[in-house]
C-alpha cells in the first residue's frame, strides 16, 4: 500500500513537472463566462474541437444514465471524454481538482453534490460559466455568479419488491409497521452515501424535524432498527435481484433504473415518493478554473444543459434542472417525464450551514442510532 | 587428547611456534569492507514508500484547515476528536473484532494446520494448501456478497437449517466475526504449516520414551517449540482483521463501528466534506494500536526464542 502510495506521488511530481498544458487557466477560454466570450457556440465548439479531450471523474456509466451522456457527447462533437475512476467518490473528484493545479491531469469539469460544490467554491477552484438556459434555472437551484448550478436530480423514494412485499410501503410510517421485518434497507450508510445521508433527513422531515433538526430522522431508523425492520446491508442491484433487501430507500432515479433492469429477471420492483418525507437534492456542474480543455468543459457543461442533454437525464429517470421551461416549451421528452413519480410542491433545500449542521449531527448520532 | 588439536588456531601445526600476525592481513582484509551499502536500497525504499507518507500522515493530523480561508494551524484538534465520540467507539470495535478473530483464526488455523501434518497425506496436503491460498485472498465485497447469499436473512442456508428462527443474523458482530474468519483461518493454515513440518517426530519419540503423554509432549515441547510462529501468526491476523475495510462496509455498513469504515468516509466518502485530516488522525491512531500489538509481541517472541536458545 505505501508503495503504491509513494509511486503514485512520484509519478504526480513527474507530470507536474514535465508538462505544463498548453492552454489553461489564464487562455481566453478560461476566462470564458459564457459562450458570447467565445464569439458564438460555433466558436466554442470549434475551439473544443481543438482541445479534443475532457477529463471527468466519477462519472459512473450506471448512475442516471452518465453511460449514454458521454457517448452522446463523444459522438456529437468528437471529442474523447476520459472518465477517470467511474466509481469514485466525491471527494476524489474534488481532490482531482484541487490537488493537479496546472496538470494537464486535472479534471476540466465538476459533477459534484452541494456540500462538496460549495467546498471547491470556497477553494477557489471553480470558474463562473453561465449555460445558454442559465435564467431558466430556478433561483434556488444555481449560485448568482454562475459558479455551479443543480443540473439533475431527484427524490428519495421507497423501493419495494412487490411479489415479496404483498404491500408496498407508501410513507416513512408504514415502514415501522412489524410486517416489514427484516426488509428495509438503505444503499449504504448515511456518513458516505449521500443518498442515504438525505434518507435520514427525509425521515426527519416525515417525523417532525426539519432541516435545523435531523434528530427526529435518527430516532425514526434508531425505532427501525430496534423492531427489526431495518436490515444493515448495502442494498445493491444485486442484493434487490436477490431478494435481499425487498425494501430499499434510495433516490427515485436509481430505483427506477432498478425496476427497469430487474423487470426481464422477474422482479416486480415498484417505486414511490414518499409523502411524509419528501425530498430532493440535484447534482451540480461546475467547471475548474484550473481545466486543462477549458474550451471542452465549458462545451460539455452546454452540452448537459441542452434539451438533448436534458433528455437523456430524464431517460435515465432523473429530473433535469430545466424540466420545467422544457414541459413548457415543448421540448421535454413527454413520455420519459411520464414515467417520474409525482410530487407535491417546489423542493426546499438545506442551505450550505445546516447541510453542515445535519452532516456533524448524524455522524456523531448515526452509529448509537443502528448499533 | 584431541582436544588440543581441534582447539588450536587456525594455521598453526602442533608443535611449531605460531606463525607471526602480519601474514594474517591480507587474507582478513576483504572481510572488512563495510557491509553497510547491502541495505542502503532496503532502507532508501522504506524511507520512501514507506517513511514519506507516514510523516505526511502524522503532519497533517496534527494540522487544521479552516474551511473558508484555507489557512492551516497546527492544531491536537483532529487528534482529540478521533479519540472521543463515535470514533472512540469505531476504535474499541475494530480492536475487539480483531483481537477476537486473531485469537480464533491463529486457534483454528494451528489445529487444522496440524490435522494436515499429521495426517502424512501429501495430496490432501497439497489441496489444502492451495485451497488456503485461494481462500486466503477471497475477502472484501465478493466475499461479502457470497456471504449475504448463503447466509443473509433469506441466505440459502439460513432458510434451510431455519437460523432465523435460532436468532441468528449474520448483519451482526457475530456475522463479521464469521465472515472475517472465511479468509483469516486459511490464511493461518498456510502461514504455520511450515513451522509444523519443523516439528520432528523424533522429539515425539524421545518424550514419549522418557513417558510423557501427549497432553505434556504439547505443554511442554510442541506448543514452546511452536510460540514464535504461532505469535507471528497471530500478529499477522491481527493486523489482517484490524486493516480490513470492504467486508464490513458491505455487510454491515455503520451499524458495527468499525475504524477503517469511518476512515473511509471521512475520506473518500459522499457526505463528508473537509474531514481528511481527522481520517489521517484516526489513520495514525491505528499505526500506534499496530505498534502496540508488535511492542507486546516482541518481548514475548523473545522469551520464548529464548527458551529455545
Amino acid at each position: 500500500m505505501g508503495a503504491v502510495t509513494a509511486a503514485v506521488t512520484l509519478s504526480v511530481a513527474a507530470t507536474g513537472c514535465g508538462a505544463a498544458p498548453a492552454e489553461g487557466a489564464g487562455s481566453k477560454a478560461g476566462k470564458a463566462t459564457s459562450a458570447a466570450d467565445f464569439g458564438g457556440m460555433d466558436k466554442l465548439v470549434k475551439a473544443a474541437k481543438k482541445e479534443g479531450e475532457l477529463n471527468v471523474y466519477a462519472l459512473a456509466p450506471t448512475w442516471a444514465n452518465y453511460g449514454e451522456m458521454i457517448r452522446a457527447f463523444e459522438k456529437k462533437y468528437g471529442i474523447e471524454v476520459n472518465n477517470e475512476d467511474p466509481g469514485g467518490s466525491s471527494q476524489g473528484a474534488l481532490n482531482a481538482a484541487a490537488k493537479r493545479k496546472g496538470q494537464d491531469r486535472a479534471v476540466d469539469a465538476l459533477d459534484l453534490g452541494t456540500a462538496f460544490m460549495q467546498a471547491a467554491k470556497s477553494k477557489k477552484l471553480l470558474a463562473p460559466y453561465k449555460v445558454k438556459g442559465w435564467k431558466d434555472i430556478p433561483a434556488a437551484q444555481k449560485q448568482p455568479d454562475g459558479s455551479f448550478m443543480n443540473n439533475y436530480g431527484g427524490y428519495i423514494s421507497i423501493g419495494c419488491d412487490a411479489k415479496d412485499v404483498k404491500e408496498c410501503p407508501e410513507s416513512f410510517k408504514d415502514l415501522l409497521d412489524p410486517k416489514y421485518k427484516g426488509k428495509v434497507a438503505l444503499n449504504g450508510n448515511p456518513n458516505e452515501s449521500s443518498s442515504a445521508f438525505s434518507a435520514v433527513i427525509a425521515a426527519s422531515l416525515a417525523n417532525g424535524g426539519g432541516f435545523d433538526d435531523v434528530k427526529p430522522g435518527l430516532d425514526f431508523f434508531k425505532k427501525l432498527k430496534k423492531n427489526g425492520n431495518y436490515v444493515p446491508v448495502e442494498s445493491t442491484k444485486a442484493t434487490i435481484q436477490k431478494g435481499e433487501t425487498p425494501i430499499s430507500i434510495d433516490w427515485d432515479y436509481l430505483n427506477l433504473g432498478y425496476g427497469e433492469e430487474l423487470k426481464s429477471k422477474g422482479v416486480d420492483w415498484k417505486v414511490s415518493v414518499p409523502e411524509d418525507g419528501q425530498y430532493s437534492q440535484f447534482y451540480n456542474q461546475g467547471v475548474n478554473k484550473y481545466a486543462p480543455h477549458p474550451a471542452a468543459a465549458r462545451l460539455w457543461v452546454e452540452f448537459l444543459y441542452s434539451p438533448e442533454g436534458q433528455n437523456i437525464w430524464l431517460k435515465g429517470f432523473s429530473r433535469p434542472a430545466l424540466l420545467e421551461e422544457m414541459e413548457k416549451d415543448g421540448s421535454a421528452d413527454k413520455k420519459a417525464a411520464a414515467k417520474l413519480p409525482e410530487v407535491s410542491g417546489t423542493p426546499k433545500f438545506p442551505s450550505a450551514a445546516q447541510e453542515a449542521k445535519a452532516q456533524k449531527a448524524i455522524s456523531e448520532g448515526w452509529g448509537a442510532a443502528v448499533s | 587428547m584431541t582436544m588440543t588439536k581441534t582447539t588450536r588456531a587456525p594455521g598453526t601445526v602442533p608443535g611449531e611456534a605460531p606463525r607471526e600476525a602480519p601474514r594474517e592481513v591480507p587474507r582478513k582484509a576483504p572481510r572488512r569492507v563495510p557491509r553497510w551499502p547491502a541495505v542502503v536500497p532496503f532502507f532508501a525504499f522504506m524511507a520512501l514508500c514507506f517513511g514519506v507518507p507516514a510523516g505526511t500522515m502524522a503532519y497533517n493530523a496534527f494540522t487544521v484547515i479552516d474551511p473558508d480561508s484555507g489557512a492551516s494551524e497546527y492544531s491536537l484538534h483532529n487528534v482529540t476528536t478521533s479519540l472521543s465520540g463515535q470514533y472512540a467507539t469505531g476504535l474499541a470495535g475494530s480492536v475487539k473484532l480483531s483481537l477476537l478473530t486473531a485469537v480464533l483464526a491463529t486457534a483454528l488455523g494451528a489445529v487444522i494446520a496440524q490435522a494436515v501434518v499429521n495426517s502424512r497425506n501429501s495430496a490432501l496436503r497439497k489441496a489444502v494448501v492451495s485451497a488456503s491460498g485461494v481462500f486466503a485472498n477471497f475477502s472484501g465485497a465478493p466475499l461479502a456478497f457470497a456471504f449475504i447469499a448463503t447466509l443473509g436473512t433469506t441466505g440459502t442456508v439460513t432458510r434451510l437449517l431455519e437460523l432465523q428462527r435460532a436468532g441468528f443474523s449474520l448483519y451482526t458482530f457475530t456475522g463479521l466475526v464469521l465472515a472475517y474468519l472465511y479468509f483469516m483461518v486459511p490464511l493461518m493454515v498456510v502461514t504455520v504449516l511450515p513451522a509444523l513440518d519443523g516439528l520432528r517426530g523424533q522429539w515425539r519419540e524421545a518424550a514419549a520414551s522418557c513417558g510423557a503423554t501427549r497432553a505434556q509432549f504439547w505443554r511442554h515441547v510442541g506448543l514452546p517449540v511452536l510460540m514464535p510462529s504461532l505469535l507471528g501468526g497471530a500478529v499477522l491476523m491481527f493486523g489482517t482483521a484490524f486493516a480490513s475495510h470492504a467486508t464490513a462496509a458491505v455487510m454491515t455498513g455503520s451499524s458495527v463501528p468499525l475504524i477503517t469504515i469511518q476512515i473511509a468516509n471521512a475520506l473518500s466518502g459522499n457526505v463528508l466534506v473537509g474531514q481528511e485530516n481527522l481520517a489521517l488522525a484516526m489513520s495514525l491512531n491505528m499505526v500506534v494500536i499496530a505498534l502496540l500489538v508488535i511492542a507486546v509481541q516482541i518481548p514475548l517472541r523473545r522469551r520464548s526464542e529464548r527458551w529455545l536458545g
